[in-house]
């Protein structure tokens, strides 16, 4: 750190808001049409929980695309990874989940999710050293390449695990809610958005106070620059794909248990998400994908209760609308 | 202008390949017996229509949308559903058919204007989620599209299985209706295989691939890249349109699982690089093969996990699984994605002296 | 002192095209060589590739004693080599000091070497904390060349500093490039502006066709009219 006197220097113009308060005016707009409070607390907690989890598949997609321009349609088996891997854990651990104590439950939950990240980030480093780095460079090749990737990796997890659902059960302790008078929070969508809120600080922690989070951000911008400034980027690269990866198992682990069940379509099903919250939220940009995350799980929760024929093309329709305003996204990244 | 405007199957080996595979879908019903034979010659007709419109798109065009089979939807849904509601006549596929066109081409053209506003990497992740959208619309409207069960519909007496043509039987074949309706969709196929060849030999196929190389020299050049692509974008989508509608006639069938789901895209993008873009003799190679190899193929694999099985092998006989053959396919589009960009059309090519 | 920089027989291929068809040159140690030409021919991508972001497919590139041709762009900036490139390529997100700090790969911020940029570059150190995109035309290119130098460097590739700019911002860019000459390092400068050759320039090169096609003294050349005529089309006059 300088201790050279910068103190006239002007202080740092601040993050342009009206795009993070997206999600508070569709909140906004939904309450009243919504009437009961109850309700519309109940859904926005759905919505909140429901998109920490999506922020946490989706923010490494973001990195990985805006680094590298490598859009990996392989992304999806990473989640569908990370169910399969939690149930691996939970399910001889079944004592310690009907065990009615908080640490054991919140012990055997932080060991599946933890599980299913490093798992996730291992097979992340194989899936990018094999299928991925063959194709650098080559946008066609390499989106036929991760979806060739992500065909296979879906086939073997049936033929591993079976192609019916798996049921997964949340700890004892974990089930339920808490209740305010006469609206209820679930507990397990608390633990959701606290662990979404955790993995949001932690990625902003390391993207701006840490030297590997400068350059990340500035391989977002300029990665040729970036290399031609001594630093060997694509080494970068593996370490942010397969905390990507390792991001999407999470995800994926606490989507299963939320849902109660495992299966290798929530794959494909949470890609299409992903997509769509990156694009919605800029590509490259973590903070754009934190809001779109929000934003999509709001809406999605919202018109499942308003117009539930809607709900599943409510996202398709809010990212044309956002396109239409941002053509770039919300937080779109210099450069791109 | 030649039939095959100007541009026949290069090299030997693959000139062979190609009349072998026409002759043996158009001797089909006589050479394969069997209603299984006839179904899986249907639709490698109606795949290679499909997969040829696509790669206008991808191969020629050098744009990325998972959108086609929405398009193999429309036409699908469109002929179908006309023929459910206004009755089994020649009037109702028509009607039907215009409609669906009507709707492709609105689709193509919007689409071609998004491509306006947006870049190409994130025009293809908006196809996607255009046609998640599109396929979750069909499900929804149940009422109309008959939802997750589809529609089964009557086709015209000429087309109905037991219409009798003849009463005597053509070389050991019965000269009924299902024989009149393949016929229809080969001949169709094989009209539309030929525009579309006719297309991309054209000044204007010419004009798509320079932009595909460069778009901004085409641009520099005075050529409008947006109407090109937005002109490639309507022309496959109404050759996905005339497939999809084919596949209804001969399914008398429709429902989003055969004409929306995300493994027709899917099966799409694996037949046109393993085929070979850019080459639409490729459409004809990848497509001839891939349906045979799933009809058959999956019986060998079923024989070889019972093999597994019985010879108390782990894990082997859930990988040859029949229901894993998309494993194996998977396997072969990534090897051919690295090993064989050209795929099977480029690994066919004639050994030419290096050309400058 | 800095070393030298030689470059033999260098042939660079863009795709199809034959950009740089045969380079020879030396750029003499801690000198300043312009390299000076028509448009499109191939100073840029002599830069490219000596930078190692594009690979030559023949040739030999030397700094000092260690072959550069075979090297990937991050092992020759760790060199000592700093690249200014004609887009500026500062990160727009990031604010200055950010910028600096990429720039400073061998440890922190050295304050005496900032002190003596913002001493040429004031509006860097007012604007320490702000986005860089902010920055006008003149104080990105600023920021460019600053990062370029934030370390002591064995080599600086500059891409046409003043492209766009104002004549006063060049007059004040111009005092800045003295200002670095004279810490001895070895500096090749591309440059369409002939006046700014004229003033920072020792040696220069002319390029033409992908293949230099005079090499001498700046002052020289300076002096001979008709022979900058000749190579560049146009005199200095028409230069201002």
């Amino acid at each position: 750190m300088t201790a050279l006197d910068v103190g006239a220097a002007l202080p740092r113009r601040k993050v342009e808001i009206v795009p993070a308060l997206t999600p508070v005016i569709v909140a906004l707009i939904a309450a009243p049409l919504i009437g009961s409070f109850s309700t519309f607390l109940t859904l926005t907690a759905a919505g909140i929980a429901m998109g920490m989890m999506i922020f946490t598949m989706a923010s490494g997609l973001t990195l990985v695309f805006g680094m590298m321009d490598v859009l990996n349609f392989g992304h999806g088996a990473f989640i569908a990874l990370g169910a399969y891997v939690a149930t691996l854990v939970l399910l001889p651990l079944a004592s310690w989940s009907s065990a009615d104590s908080v640490a054991l439950n919140l012990a055997v939950f932080a060991l599946a999710v933890v599980a299913a990240a490093l798992v996730c980030g291992a097979l992340g480093w194989v899936f990018e050293r094999l299928i991925v780095k063959p194709v650098y460079g080559q946008h066609l090749r390499q989106i036929l390449a991760t979806i060739g990737g992500a065909i296979i990796a879906e086939q073997l997890l049936y033929a591993l695990f079976g192609p019916d659902q798996i049921p997964l059960s949340l700890p004892k302790t974990l089930e339920g809610s808490f209740v305010f008078g006469e609206a209820a929070v679930e507990k397990y969508r608390v633990l959701a958005t606290v662990v979404g809120l955790a993995v949001f600080a932690g990625e902003m922690l390391v993207l701006n106070r840490t030297k590997i989070g400068l350059l990340i951000r500035a391989g977002v911008e300029n990665r040729e620059m970036v290399e031609a400034l001594g630093y060997r980027i694509d080494r970068l690269f593996v370490g942010v794909f397969m905390a990507g990866s390792a991001l999407a198992g999470l995800g994926g682990a606490m989507m299963a248990l939320y849902r109660g069940q495992t299966h290798a379509t929530i794959g494909g099903e949470f890609l299409v998400l992903c997509f769509i919250v990156i694009i919605i939220g800029g590509l490259g940009s973590v903070g754009g994908s934190f809001v779109a995350s929000i934003l999509v799980a709001l809406i999605a929760n919202y018109a499942g209760f308003l117009a539930p024929k809607l709900a599943l093309v409510s996202n398709i329709l809010a990212m044309v609308v956002v396109l239409l305003w941002r053509p770039r996204g919300l937080y779109p990244v210099s450069g791109r | 202008m030649t039939i095959l405007s100007g541009d026949p199957p290069r090299g030997r080996r693959l000139q062979v390949l190609i009349v072998l595979i026409v002759l043996a879908l158009a001797l089909a019903p006589f050479l394969f017996p069997g209603a299984k034979a006839l179904n899986t010659a249907a639709k490698t007709c109606v795949t290679i229509l499909l997969v040829a419109s696509y790669d206008v798109l991808l191969g020629y065009a050098g744009i990325v949308s998972f959108a086609h089979v929405m398009f193999f939807g429309v036409g699908a849904y469109g002929v179908g559903l006309a023929l459910y509601g206004l009755g089994a006549s020649w009037g109702a596929i028509a009607a039907g058919l215009v409609i669906a066109f009507a709707v492709s081409l609105a689709l193509a053209l919007a689409i071609g204007l998004l491509s306006l506003r947006v870049q190409s990497i994130f025009f293809a992740m908006v196809t996607l989620a255009v046609a998640y959208a599109f396929n979750v619309l069909a499900s929804q409207l149940s009422w109309l599209t008959g939802g997750e069960d589809g529609r089964s519909f009557k086709v015209p007496t000429v087309l109905q299985p037991g219409f009798r043509w003849l009463d005597h039987p053509i070389f050991g074949v019965q000269a009924n209706g299902k024989l009149i309706t393949y016929y229809l969709v080969f001949a169709v196929v094989a009209v539309a295989f030929l525009v579309l060849l006719r297309v991309v030999n054209s000044p204007f196929g010419r004009v798509l691939q320079a932009i595909r190389e460069n778009p901004f020299r085409a641009e520099a050049l005075g050529y409008r890249t947006v109407f090109h692509r937005t002109l490639a974008t309507c022309i496959a989508a109404l050759g996905a349109t005339l497939a999809g509608a084919l596949s209804a006639l001969w399914l008398r069938y429709v429902g989003p699982d055969t004409a929306l789901s995300f493994s027709i895209m899917v099966d799409v993008l694996v037949i046109v690089v393993v085929g070979g873009m850019g080459s639409l003799y490729g459409a004809i190679v990848g497509a001839a093969l891939f349906v045979f190899a799933e009809s058959y193929l999956q019986d060998v694999m079923g024989a070889l996990s019972r093999l597994a099985a019985d010879a108390r092998l782990p894990l082997l006989p859930a990988l040859f699984h029949p229901d894993r053959w998309l494993l194996w396919l998977g396997l072969a589009f990534v090897l051919a994605v690295y090993f064989a960009p050209l795929g099977i059309v480029g690994a066919l090519k004639p050994r030419e002296a290096e050309a400058n | 002192m800095s070393a030298g920089l030689t470059l033999a027989g260098v042939h660079t291929h863009i795709g199809r095209y034959h950009i740089l068809q045969g380079v020879d040159f030396e750029a003499p140690a801690g000198r300043t060589t312009m390299l000076l030409g028509r448009n499109g021919a191939g100073k840029t991508t002599a830069l490219r590739t000596i930078m190692g972001l594009w690979r030559a497919s023949k040739g030999r590139i030397v700094l000092g004693e260690t072959p550069l041709q075979n090297l990937a762009a991050s092992d020759v900036a760790r060199l000592g080599v700093g690249y200014a490139p004609e887009t500026m390529a500062v990160f727009s997100d990031l604010s200055v000091k950010e910028n600096l700090v990429l720039g400073a790969r061998e440890g922190p911020l050295d304050d005496a070497r900032l002190t003596w940029i913002f001493g040429f570059f004031p509006a860097l150190k007012k604007f320490w904390l702000s986005r860089a995109g902010a920055l006008s035309g003149g104080q990105k290119q600023m920021l460019s060349i600053a990062r370029a130098i934030v370390e002591p460097r064995e080599l600086l590739l500059i891409d046409e500093p003043t492209k766009g700019l104002s004549p006063a911002i060049v007059g004040s860019l111009i005092e800045c490039l003295r200002e670095i000459k004279a810490t001895g390092v070895t500096i090749l400068l591309v440059e369409q502006n002939f006046r700014v050759a004229v003033e920072v320039g020792d040696e220069v090169r002319v390029m033409d066709n992908g293949r230099i096609a005079h090499r001498g003294a700046m002052a020289d050349l300076a002096a001979d009219q008709p022979l900058q005529n000749r190579l560049l089309g146009l005199s200095l006059d028409s230069h201002q």
